[in-house]
């Protein structure tokens, strides 16, 4: 099997497999050679991927670490804040985890870098318009 | 027709009622963005790769963006670039050719001015670098570590850690910058420094006793966390910082594993954290699991392992499924080191086995088979039994197993554990491996003396019920071959017999009246089974052979039940199953035959473990009663039964006594009784196993001999001349005082772990050698028992024997201890030798 078809049936797998738990099970679940750990947050799950020597119970409280910090950033966030935007979803994330390990332990610290970003991003916008308006 | 920005094509698809409405869209879509591309369409570039990852994002194939997204990330503008590495990440991976062209702009990125394009490069690098980039970037990398900016060090760190894992050889690169940004004050910083460094010691060991110079300040630093106030920027629900702080436990577990000095450094910060640490919360549970891990891996002082072990039983007693969950999984890998730690806190891991969470009965079920021991086997099967019936149907084939294995070493009579194995066959007999079936058949064949008690037992529990298939084909099988006693014991059943019955705390009998069992009790039974709907193949063909056995069984005299039986034994010769018609023909043949059938059909002797050990000589040598007495003992070793076994003649008697005398000399020479007795208990398991097959080989030998009935005793004579044939090499062990011993290695046969050594004793002057007493011992790693010698005074005119049997694994030496004392012409000697002559291969 080729790296894309291995990852959309293991996408397929774990999905069904976190699905299929009920609300009292714990939040651990063993997947061929991995862990599997997922948190719930009303009508999304947040699922990753640990070897076998890792604590799952730290695992948890990296979800939860993102999930604040996604709640910081939008605002009391929701589902669609992720779908509309889910490339903030993902600077958020790859400011906090990168290669799998954990790159930051300060939310103020994410959260000001990813803000940072966003101003740059920001400005660079306003001046295309302004540009584009001027060649008009 | 294509959207002009992603929000508007998002709203599109969400407001589409169906899947194929959803892909005809997203075909139509992916199309406009494909004629985009083709075109170079600059101004929509942004827009469409955007909307490709979206269309990525719900399972479409995007993987004709992936140049684009380079383009993107080529751009001069961050915001073309922060896209465009986004796609890199999401539509590449590590095995595209395409991944090299990504190389280039990485490097011009990571000499960017700005460090939000640098982080972007790095994060990057970081989540898809094959090993080809890893190379052509390790410098880079290297040079980014010592950066001034925190944010490009600790992102560059963990680059660095990609690179290690990628290609281990390159850590020299890292190494030292690595250990100098474990000062780092930040954060961030430090965590990522660690995680490069568990990196480094995993991908290369050869740098762990340099980095172990790091274990007083990684020390520190823990220190430093935990006691630390409260720190508002990294705290967890009131702990500062338990990502750092698990990192560095980790670091510090696998660099002081093995290690007795460094082990030491770390009692102190270990028992810190295991006493400090609030374990309200799942944080602070977190942080305490690590530490449990460390210490239970490293050198650790033993009352440090104690408390880790009472931290997990403390876990046990949580209210939150997790926290119970990764207790019962930690409690399964030291179960085997420390038994009576984890012992104390059996009765809440029973209580685990009635979670909701069947992850959570599966560990407890687990740990549990784990601690069943001789003290407390009648309580733990108990519980075992009653979780039988409720328990879910994928347990059952394990469950069962594990009762039967854990009865069959431990249980205290043979009452007890035949009375065990039927509740068993009850309640789960469509649940259990033939191997188990016939470890009870055989133990049924050892017990003369609750022979009829169980196949009365058996009896009245398929007149209730004959859907539990393997309680069906014990039945069967214990019906047929002691149909007579069934019928002679019912009458003389009498109080007594119930009384014994009811007092039992494991089986309960509805009626109390007395029974009496009539030929055709037994013929209808058998005639009910063979038309229930649950008799498949094999129950067939063991009521056939029943049959057969009963007609025998039964009176002589022509009769009613007699009739049935033959008519039952002839109902198949026109069945369709081959096995049936034939049998059922050749037993119609055999029952003609009044001078063979009795031969044929006489009971089966009890099942022996392979004979064959013994060797030509040896076994002509004893008499056949005495043969099987050593078998009994033999079996009773192999299953590595501490009790010893109960009443089974004279013989046996001697072999324990034998057996005492070994263990005894084992103590003396490898120090106290008790390391003996831990080293017995490490390696149970695997004598398990070993019990596991050797009934299924067995029970391959007795089906056939079971089904045909015919050539009962010709197979073992069969295999004795076959093993006569092989060569056999002798090795002189002791020759002095006028006494030689020989050893005679050959492998089992039936178990590629065990040798078989024959020693054979004479006396090489002209006296007699009296009270021989030759004991052995073996290595910790290998297993040893033996029978008696057959006979301690060693004659002139003949040899005597004895067998040793050693477990090892392949190819280990064997080594052995001897001693050896005697009496010869009224003088005592005593010698001890040390035989190391045999050939490792000759276990292959």
């Amino acid at each position: 099997m080729t790296q894309p078809k291995i990852k959309s049936k293991l996408i397929k797998d774990v999905t069904q497999l976190v699905l299929s738990r009920r609300t009292k099970m714990c939040n651990f679940l063993e997947y061929k050679d991995s862990k599997i750990v997922y948190r719930r947050y009303a009508s999304l799950f947040f699922i990753c991927g640990v070897s076998h020597n890792d604590n799952e119970l730290i695992a948890l409280e990296v979800i939860h670490r993102y999930v604040e910090i996604l709640d910081r950033y939008f605002g009391n966030v929701c589902e669609l804040d992720l779908i509309f935007n889910f490339q903030k979803a993902f600077s958020i994330l790859d400011e906090l985890i990168i290669a799998g390990e954990l790159q930051e332990s300060s939310k103020k610290n994410v959260l000001r870098n990813v803000s940072q970003a966003d101003a740059i991003q920001d400005t660079e916008e306003s001046q295309e318009s302004i540009t584009s308006i001027k060649s008009r | 027709m294509s959207f002009s920005n992603l929000k508007s094509m998002i709203k599109s698809l969400r407001q589409q009622k169906t899947l194929a409405d959803e892909r005809s869209l997203i075909q139509r879509e992916s199309a406009a963005i494909r004629t985009a591309f083709r075109e170079e369409d600059h101004f929509m570039r942004h827009a469409n790769v955007a909307k490709l990852i979206y269309i990525h994002m719900l399972g479409y194939p995007a993987h004709f963006g992936q140049i684009e997204c380079l383009k993107l990330a080529a751009s001069s503008k961050f915001i073309d670039k922060r896209l465009g590495y986004l796609g890199i990440m999401l539509l590449l991976d590590e095995s595209q050719e395409v991944l090299t062209l990504v190389t280039n702009s990485l490097k011009n990125d990571m000499n960017h001015s700005n460090m939000f394009v640098v982080g972007l490069a790095l994060a990057t690098f970081a989540n898809i670098s094959s090993q080809e980039m890893a190379r052509d970037l390790a410098q880079e990398v290297e040079k980014l570590l010592s950066s001034t900016n925190s944010y490009i060090r600790k992102k560059a760190a963990l680059c660095a850690m990609r690179t290690v894992r990628k290609l281990p050889e390159l850590h020299y690169y890292y190494l030292n910058p690595a250990k100098s940004l474990l000062t780092d004050r930040n954060h961030g910083v430090l965590l990522c420094a660690v995680t490069l460094i568990t990196n480094i010691a995993i991908a290369q060991p050869s740098t762990q006793s340099d980095l172990k110079k790091a274990i007083p300040l990684l020390i520190r630093q823990l220190k430093t966390l935990i006691t630390q106030g409260y720190s508002p920027e990294h705290d967890v629900s009131g702990i500062t910082d338990p990502f750092l702080q698990i990192k560095i436990l980790q670091l510090l577990r696998l660099l002081c594993i093995n290690d007795v000095a460094s082990s030491e450094l770390v009692n102190d910060i270990l028992a810190q954290v295991a006493t400090n640490t609030d374990n309200t919360k799942n944080v602070g549970n977190s942080i305490l699991y690590e530490a449990v891990l460390c210490i239970l891996d490293i050198e650790a002082e033993s009352g440090l392992r104690v408390m880790a072990i009472n931290i997990l039983g403390k876990f046990l007693g949580n209210k939150d499924n997790n926290i119970r969950y990764v207790a019962l999984n930690t409690l399964n890998k030291v179960v085997r080191m420390d038994t009576q730690a984890v012992q104390r806190h059996r009765n809440i891991i029973i209580d685990c086995l009635r979670d909701g969470d069947v992850s959570i009965r599966r560990r407890a079920l687990e740990l549990s088979y784990a601690l069943i021991n001789q003290s407390n086997v009648r309580m733990l099967t108990r519980e075992l039994l009653s979780f039988l019936e409720v328990s879910d149907n994928e347990f059952k084939n394990g469950l069962t197993s594990q009762i039967s294995f854990a009865a069959e070493r431990f249980a205290p009579n043979k009452r007890w554990h035949i009375d065990t194995i039927l509740r068993m066959l009850k309640v789960a007999g469509n649940y259990v491996r033939e191997e188990v079936l016939s470890a009870f058949v055989r133990l049924v064949s050892h017990t003369p003396e609750l022979q009829a008690y169980t196949v009365q037992k058996l009896f009245s529990a398929l007149q209730k019920d004959v859907s539990q298939e393997a309680l069906t084909l014990a039945g069967l099988w214990t019906i047929g071959e002691y149909g007579d006693v069934l019928l002679s014991a019912g009458s003389y059943e009498d109080d007594d017999q119930v009384n014994r019955v009811t007092e039992n705390d494991i089986i309960q009998v509805s009626e109390k009246k007395s029974v009496h069992v009539t030929e055709n009790d037994i013929v209808e039974l058998l005639e009910s089974i063979n038309a229930s709907p649950y008799a498949n193949t094999v129950i067939r063909q063991y009521v056939l052979v029943s049959a057969a056995k009963l007609s025998i069984r039964f009176g002589k005299t022509f009769n009613e039940s007699q009739d049935k039986l033959r008519w039952l034994i002839t109902s198949y010769e026109t069945s369709p199953e081959l096995e049936l018609q034939q049998r059922s023909i050749e037993f119609t043949q055999l029952l003609d035959m009044p001078d063979l059938v009795d031969g044929v059909l006489e009971r089966m002797p009890p099942p022996e473990i392979r004979a064959s050990i013994l060797g030509g000589t040896a076994s002509e040598a004893k008499p056949v009663g005495n043969t099987r007495s050593i078998t009994d003992s033999s079996l009773v070793d192999v299953l590595g039964d501490e009790s010893p076994s109960v009443g089974n003649g004279s013989g046996s008697a001697v072999a324990g006594g034998a057996r005492g005398n070994a263990h005894d000399l084992l103590a003396d020479i490898f120090g106290t009784g008790e390391s003996l007795g831990d080293a017995s208990a490490s390696s149970s398991v695997s004598v398990g196993a070993n019990t596991l097959v050797h009934p299924q080989e067995k029970s391959e030998k007795s089906s056939v001999t079971d089904i045909m009935g015919l050539f009962g005793q010709a197979a073992p004579d069969g295999d004795e001349s076959e093993k006569a044939s092989e060569e056999v090499k002798t090795y002189t062990a002791y020759d002095a005082n006028g006494l030689l011993i020989t050893l005679t290695p050959s492998p089992d046969e039936s178990k590629r772990n065990i040798v078989n050594i024959m020693a054979t004793f004479s006396a090489t002057g002209l006296v007699e050698c009296e009270k021989v007493n030759f004991q052995a011992a073996v290595p910790k790693s290998m297993k040893l028992q033996m029978q008696p010698i057959s006979n301690t005074t060693v004659g002139t005119e003949r040899e005597e024997t004895q067998l040793l049997r050693v477990m090892a694994q392949p190819l280990q030496h064997i080594r052995l201890r001897l001693r050896i004392s005697f009496q010869v012409s009224g003088r005592q000697v005593q010698n001890q030798v040390d035989f190391s002559e045999l050939p490792s291969d000759i276990l292959k």
